[in-house]
């Protein structure tokens, strides 16, 4: 048999209950609509996740002070821990591959600005964090690259603070209070937005040493390093670990490089968004019985043929094949509709939400359809398995 | 040439076994115009099922054209019906969704003969059975006797040695059924073998030869 004779006889079979085909291609289409519709706001989600975790740059190694342990956090409560210092921070720079470091303070404050007053955050960095954190300045400049422990009373405004104390006014140049001591505004920092519940906007940035004296702190929260794009992540936290636990003489810090964080994070929503698809695949399963049904009577019905068929020298591996090719088709074209509903909808989303963009992943939408037509291969095994087992004599009568 | 030796075909219905050929043998040469007549259940449908390897017996042996074709697997067998047999049923048996003319290529194109090369020779065929103008209708857009010209159409389609045709005018009115007789009469003239059953005297008559069966055997023979 011709392989297009092949597709002229099972389309036609197909065509020839249309409303039927029609019905049973759309449960396919549902089922390949759903898988194609969420696996695309799975991906769009983890696309979006991703997107705020490296919206500081991919290349970073974050230090804390305390050894997280099965127990949880030991340590921090512990005297004998050495606790991160600014000098710590000075030691990490020296290491080969490591291309600036932030200290890292932080806490809630008061700031006032003449009669103005508002409640943020206050972060104590260097003047590498806005490098590092990839933060851009909108006026002014970040702070100034001072010797640690002796840096001037100076802050950058996030965009929020900026525009809730001086409005349209010209902010740099003025002093500003922060938690009583005054400090004079040098930049402003553009919007960076809400970065997993932080507001970064709602925020000011002043040297590491004066938010350390403020929060009458003796020692750092975090160290954040920033290596060379070339270097291995690993490689680069085994030396700094090295290095620091010569400082310290013991292990008493967390090290947590973004990459291994993305890693995991990245697991974790490819999961997700693997059972969101198997969750559409269930509408998919419904599908494929609703395939497996009509092949059945379609079978029934057409036992005659079988029989003609069979009398006309056709082996009964054609006869299954012929069937197969049915319902494999029936899931196909079902299957391309879904796809269409698929990519239509997550468009549609896309349009609606547009903070939460889905995205079409073509890998997913190819194996969504290979999906489709094994579906009706699996459905049409059973009708398709019973054409071929007829007795063409018995199948000759049934008409 | 067909042979048949000591064919037996037992059929188990509950705990009955019913005996639907008993120590069957007869030969027909090529060409031949043969009748198989008898009364309902005696047997007729079950022979030419088996001269049409459609079945098998439980026990003899049958010869087609110097082959022992009981012997064959289910492979062989398709292949000796879709080239040597042609079969003519009494309900006609054609594809409700195809036409006429997709009906008589359908052995052709089970086959695998290309579709170009196809045309032409049902094309013909169309014409040589007075089907011309019919060749895109369905099967229900057509009359009995019709749509049995089309079934013939598609049994001599690939040329067979053999006609075998159970009851081709049970199911159809006396004119039409004397026309496809006549039709099948015709092609017996050029050469090949018809193998006719019928529970109709008259018709029997026609044929050269006529076996009478009766409760599974051959009565009478001549
Ligand atoms: N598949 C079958 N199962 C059981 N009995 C059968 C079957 N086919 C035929 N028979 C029996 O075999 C006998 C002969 O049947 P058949 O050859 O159809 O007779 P005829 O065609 O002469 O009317 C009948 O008694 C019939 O009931
Ligand atoms: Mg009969």
């Amino acid at each position: 048999m011709q392989i297009q004779d092949f597709f002229r006889y099972t389309f036609n079979g197909i065509r020839a209950q249309r409303l039927r085909s029609f019905l049973t291609a759309l449960g396919i289409a549902v089922g390949i609509g759903a898988v194609v519709l969420l696996t695309s706001l799975g991906e769009g989600l983890h696309h979006f996740v991703l997107g705020e975790f490296t919206q500081f740059g991919t290349n970073l190694i974050a230090i804390n002070p305390g050894k997280i342990t099965t127990h949880g956090v030991s340590g921090a409560l512990l005297s004998n821990v050495r606790p991160l210092t600014i000098e710590d921070s000075a030691s990490l720079k020296q290491l080969p591959h490591i291309l600036d470091v932030v200290s890292v303070v932080q806490g809630n404050g008061a700031i006032e600005a003449g009669t103005h007053q508002r409640r943020a955050t206050i972060y104590g960095v260097d003047a590498s964090a806005a490098r590092v954190w990839k933060f851009g300045v909108a006026a002014g400049r970040f702070l100034p690259d001072d010797p640690p422990r002796s840096a001037r009373s100076f802050v950058v405004l996030g965009s929020k603070v900026r525009k809730e104390l001086f409005g349209n006014n010209q902010a740099l140049g003025e002093r500003i209070r922060i938690g009583g001591e005054l400090f004079r505004v040098i930049g402003s920092m553009e919007s960076k937005g809400q970065m997993l519940g932080f507001d970064l906007d709602d925020a000011v940035y002043i040297p590491a040493a004066k938010a350390m004296a403020l929060f009458n702190r003796e020692s750092l929260m975090e160290i954040d390093l920033l290596h060379s794009a070339g270097s291995s992540s690993s490689a680069v936290a085994e030396k700094v670990k090295k290095a620091l636990q010569a400082r310290h003489g013991k292990e008493d810090f967390t090290i947590t490089t973004q990459e291994k964080m993305l890693e995991i994070l990245g697991g974790v929503l490819n999961t997700l968004t693997i059972a969101v698809g198997a969750l559409g695949g269930i509408s998919l399963l419904v599908g494929g019985v609703g395939i497996l049904t009509i092949m059945s009577i379609t079978v029934n019905e057409r036992t005659g043929e079988i029989g003609l068929l069979r009398a006309m020298g056709v082996e009964r591996n054609q006869i299954l094949v012929l069937f197969l090719g049915e319902a494999v088709i029936l899931a196909a074209i079902g299957g391309l509709a879904g796809l269409v509903i698929g990519v239509g909808g997550s468009w549609l989303f896309s349009l609606i939400v547009p903070a939460l963009p889905a995205h079409i992943s073509w890998a997913y939408v190819a194996s969504a359809e290979l999906l489709a037509a094994f579906v009706g291969l699996l459905a049409g095994v059973l009708p398709a398995r019973r054409a071929a087992g007829l007795h063409p004599v018995e199948a000759l009568r049934a008409e | 040439m067909i042979s048949l030796q000591h064919i037996e075909r037992v059929f188990q219905v509950g705990d009955e076994e019913v005996h639907a050929l008993r120590d069957v043998s007869m030969t027909a040469a090529g060409g031949e115009y043969i009748a198989i007549m008898g009364p309902s259940g005696s047997g007729k449908s079950s022979l030419l099922n088996i001269l049409g390897l459609l079945d098998r017996p439980d026990s003899g042996s049958y010869e087609l054209d110097g082959v022992k074709v009981s012997e064959l697997d289910e492979k062989e067998q398709a292949r000796i019906r879709r080239h040597k047999i042609g079969f003519v049923f009494q309900f006609f048996h054609l594809v409700p969704r195809l036409t006429a003319f997709d009906n008589i290529a359908l052995p052709l194109m089970l086959a695998g003969m290309k579709q170009d090369e196809r045309q032409e020779r049902v094309t013909a065929a169309l014409a040589a059975f007075g089907l011309a103008n019919r060749a895109q209708h369905r099967p229900d857009q057509l009359s009995g006797g019709q749509r049995q010209r089309v079934a013939i159409a598609r049994a001599t389609i690939m040329q067979p040695s053999v006609i075998l045709a159970d009851e081709p005018t049970g199911n159809l009115d006396r004119n039409a059924g004397i026309e496809v007789v006549e039709i099948l009469e015709e092609l017996n003239h050029q050469g090949i073998t018809l193998i006719i059953v019928t529970h109709d005297p008259e018709l029997g008559k026609r044929a050269r030869r006529q076996i009478l069966m009766v409760d599974g055997r051959i009565e009478d023979d001549r």
